[in-house]
């Protein structure tokens, strides 16, 4: 069940009558003055061919995919390894990449993967992460009720879009909120792309020893949560403590960068922040939109495990694809007119939360956290702006998970 | 329109239960897929086939009936 538009065969003809062009290196840097569009060349590339060579920083010579329909069928093609030590780093030479730590499933295929996976899904259903939507709401007019207290200007990432996902996992988890500044330190260390590795290992190992810690504590006394209900299962405590600080980390910094960068674009986006404001039924649309025109997760990485074809090209067994959906999601292939940000648009089929088996476990959870958090906020303060020019908001260049460091915002007083 | 499921290649993203709620659901406890509807009414069809499109895993097969409007 394939719906992307196929390559007409004019453009498929201009394709192999270009000639051949030298491999890229990955292109990491964004237009100055637009902070929600991906680095330009990127988009050239997709033009050119959506199926790059490219070298990386060990000297490797892989790929680089930038449409769309590429992008989705290497991430649903199990013969596209996620293991990590298969992988050469796209960003930076730090040498052979070990194997995942234990618990960590993005790095690792079936049937390892599946094993892990099988115990999660059930925790993370459509219908479980909706039966949280009360509890989102509560949250967020606690947070909203401390933020009117306080008046603006307020730094909306701190006030607002780190503490609502941070309290939802921790919560799900079963890990106490008291604890967060712990590991929403270690973590913010781990995905910091410029950190040494000295200090992402320490922060590792600090965090690994903060989870074993309230692994044993759960095993000893088992409680309510997710990490009290795995207990009961075949995993070791190894294992545990790897999975609680993945779904951990993920649940910490991606939702939290959804909604500050979610709130910055909207709010250079009148007409659209306007559109949502006055409707709210807009709101699960507007979500998927976000997701799409802002892509903060990005890139994934595979490895052919044997030699295959796509797109007129031959991967090699052992080559490395690095997987652009931020370029993905801008294909004008798959969404007409895509550096527009519409609410209104079908995005559906965007890759923001991935796709193939490793497509986002949380998502249904995030999409819950971001349909609340985000309508009100503009309901709660209908004057909200940014507090300082567009152009001073600090920009998390560099970080795995894009969006904002800070946003100032303020509003008028009623 | 007929669908099948495959239940092994299912990793519960959830995206069949979120796009075709009447056709699709996911198991309680596990969080599989559960097929409601194999045949799904006119009215459901173009929501079933999206769903299908949009299963990670492909693990929900559309037999017969392209997608698109129907005469």
């Amino acid at each position: 069940m394939h719906h992307e538009p196929q390559a007409t065969s004019s453009e498929t003809a201009a394709r192999e009558t270009a000639p051949p062009t030298e491999p890229v290196t990955l292109p990491t840097t964004r237009p100055t003055g637009c902070p929600f569009d991906p680095p330009a060349e990127l988009a050239q590339l997709r033009e050119r061919q959506p199926l790059s060579r490219m070298t990386y920083p060990d000297g490797h010579i892989g790929w680089l995919a930038t449409g769309h329909s590429v992008v989705r069928a290497v991430l649903a093609d199990p013969r596209f390894s996620s293991r990590q030590e298969l992988m050469h780093h796209p960003l930076a030479d730090i040498g052979e990449l070990p194997p995942a730590t234990v618990g960590d499933m993005t790095g690792i295929d079936a049937p390892e993967h599946t094993r892990y996976r099988r115990l999660l899904m059930g925790k993370f259903t459509v219908r479980r992460m909706r039966e949280l939507t009360e509890r989102v709401e509560q949250i967020t007019a606690e947070h909203l009720d401390a933020m009117e207290r306080q008046g603006g200007p307020v730094d909306l990432v701190e006030a607002y879009a780190q503490p609502i996902p941070a309290l939802m996992i921790c919560e799900l988890l079963g890990v106490p909120y008291a604890d967060r500044e712990i590991f929403q330190r270690h973590t913010t260390t781990l995905l910091t792309q410029s950190t040494d590795q000295e200090a992402q290992y320490a922060a590792l190992t600090a965090l690994q020893e903060y989870l074993h810690a309230l692994v044993l504590a759960k095993r000893a006394e088992p409680t309510d949560d997710l990490l009290g209900d795995l207990t009961t299962s075949d995993l070791t405590d190894e294992e545990l403590t790897g999975i609680g600080g993945l779904l951990l980390a993920a649940g910490l910094d991606t939702t939290a960068n959804m909604l500050a960068h979610g709130t910055f674009a909207l709010l250079s986006n009148p007409d659209q922040l306007a559109a949502l404001r006055s409707d709210p039924d807009l709101a699960d649309q507007a979500v998927e939109e976000l997701m799409r025109y802002l892509t903060v997760a990005d890139p994934a990485v595979r490895s052919a495990l044997e030699d295959i074809e796509l797109d007129g090209r031959l991967i090699k067994a052992g080559e490395t694809v690095t997987l652009s959906m931020q370029a993905a999601n801008r294909d004008p292939q798959k969404f007409p007119d895509p550096d527009t940000l519409d609410l209104r648009r079908k995005a559906t089929g965007h890759l923001g939360f991935g796709h193939g088996i490793h497509q986002c476990l949380g998502q249904q959870l995030a999409r819950v956290e971001m349909r609340v958090a985000l309508p009100a906020l503009l309901t709660r303060f209908p004057t909200l702006r940014l507090a300082v020019p567009a152009e001073e908001v600090p920009l998390r260049t560099g970080m795995n998970i894009y969006g904002v460091h800070r946003l100032p915002v303020t509003w008028d007083k009623e | 329109m007929e669908l099948t499921i495959d239940r092994d290649r299912c990793v519960g993203a959830g995206m069949c239960a979120l796009t075709a709620p009447g056709v699709f659901d996911q198991d309680p406890d596990d969080g599989r897929v559960l097929l409601l509807d194999a045949e799904p009414q006119p009215g459901q069809v173009a929501a079933a086939h999206e769903a299908a499109g949009l299963c990670p895993a492909g693990a929900i097969t559309v037999i017969g009936d392209p997608p698109g409007p129907r005469p």
